[in-house]
């Protein structure tokens, strides 16, 4: 074999090896570089009450009340197969409404219930101007992972 | 590729190719980000912020793009010992680097009203911080190599390993639940409506025009001075 190929096949089997490490590594760290819980995994994964942890899901819809205070707002986060109680003190982003992503910072008050201190708007991959939307309420198909 | 072995043909392409790609390039990024900004609709939900998106794709393909360069010219130089790759390796880094930044503070400009945060650690936002670290030390490397007189050797073989991080920034929003949103543009199609997507390609390839162009120009800058280099060299002077 020329000393050519041999780099070729060395530097082919290095590459491959690495790609092969990095996708190894990343199949393993699949849980843990989740970014939030989906209410299902949260009950999946008995999170332990009081552990700062982000809830990911979809705000259901008719779920948002506000409290008297003003400031202070319950909704429920779904992914369709579970849903967990949220409430929230503070101004939340302005694309966060019903029907919409939510990423909540916080911690689960009780099997059910979360206590949030952070609110962040998921946005999805969709993107249209307004007179396409229909009539302006915000759907989002699926939660995807 | 092999023709380009000889400078001289190299640059006889270069020098025409630099200024074309340049002007076709600078003419196209004006006429896309031009219509982003005045032509198209707002979106329905993030109103005007929607715009960013005409600097922020080009910058993250320009971004992640780079270093899939660095990567195929890396293997040309340690396989083929080609004379250009090296050079054309070290010139595209700092380009890269620099449209990585715009990719990561143009998004961050536009995550601050859209999701209510400067910043978050998630999969796709950390491993593009990564990419423009990883181009730092890369830059560092080939810059220490070169003025210890090596051959570029251990440039090259970071510029390999490096490439791992690019399937991890593609898939990061597939793999992992995170903040960033998933792909809009796939081969099946696209989730951005018509009205608002026609000016992406044309900033896109704009872009893509003008990136060729700066690395043509660091090439030929690069090409130069070695021969500087080479003629104080023989003239018995140390440059």
């Amino acid at each position: 074999m020329k000393a050519k190929n041999q780099r070729l096949v060395l530097a082919l089997l290095a590459l491959v090896a690495l790609v092969g490490a990095v996708l190894l590594g990343m199949s393993a760290l699949k849980d843990q570089a989740s970014y939030f819980y989906s209410p299902s995994d949260a009950v999946r994964d008995h999170v332990e009450l009081g552990r700062t942890v982000r809830l990911g899901g979809m705000v259901e819809k008719g779920s948002l009340r506000r409290e008297p205070d003003g400031v202070t707002i319950d909704f429920r986060v779904t992914d369709g197969a579970a849903t967990v109680t949220a409430r929230y003190t503070g101004i939340v982003p302005d694309l966060f409404r019903e029907g919409s992503g939510v990423v909540a910072e916080g911690r689960f008050t009780a099997p059910g219930r979360f206590a949030a201190d952070t609110i962040l708007a998921k946005h999805d991959e969709n993107y249209k101007p307004p007179e396409l939307a229909g009539n302006g309420m915000h759907e989002t198909g699926s939660l995807k992972r | 590729m092999h023709i380009f072995a000889n400078p001289v043909r190299f640059l006889q392409l270069a020098r025409p190719l630099t200024g074309w790609c340049g002007w076709i390039g600078a003419v196209l990024v004006v006429a896309g980000l031009g219509a982003g900004l005045f032509l198209t609709p707002p979106d329905y939900l993030q109103g005007e912020t929607v715009r960013i998106m005409y600097l922020h794709v080009p910058s993250a393909w320009l971004g992640m793009a780079g270093w899939g360069g660095i990567a195929v010219a890396s293997i040309m130089e340690l396989v083929w010992r080609h004379p250009l790759a090296g050079i054309a390796a070290r010139a595209v880094a700092l380009p890269g680097a620099v449209f990585t930044g715009i990719c990561l503070a143009t998004g961050s400009i536009w995550g601050r009203p859209t999701w209510g945060t400067w910043w978050e650690w998630d999969g796709r936002l950390t491993s593009m911080l990564v990419l423009l670290f990883v181009y730092i030390a890369y830059i560092a490397l080939a810059e220490a190599e070169a003025d210890r007189g090596g051959q570029g050797r251990i440039a090259a073989i970071f510029g390999i390993v490096g490439v791992v991080n690019l399937p991890i920034i593609h898939f990061s929003v597939l793999w992992w639940r995170t903040l960033h949103q998933g792909e809009s543009i796939g081969i099946t199609g696209s989730s951005i409506a018509g009205s608002i997507l026609w000016p992406l390609p044309v900033a896109l390839v704009g872009f893509t025009l003008l990136f060729v162009s700066i690395v043509l120009m660091r090439m030929r800058a690069m090409l130069a001075r070695q021969k500087v280099e080479a003629r104080l060299r023989r003239m018995g002077t140390e440059p």
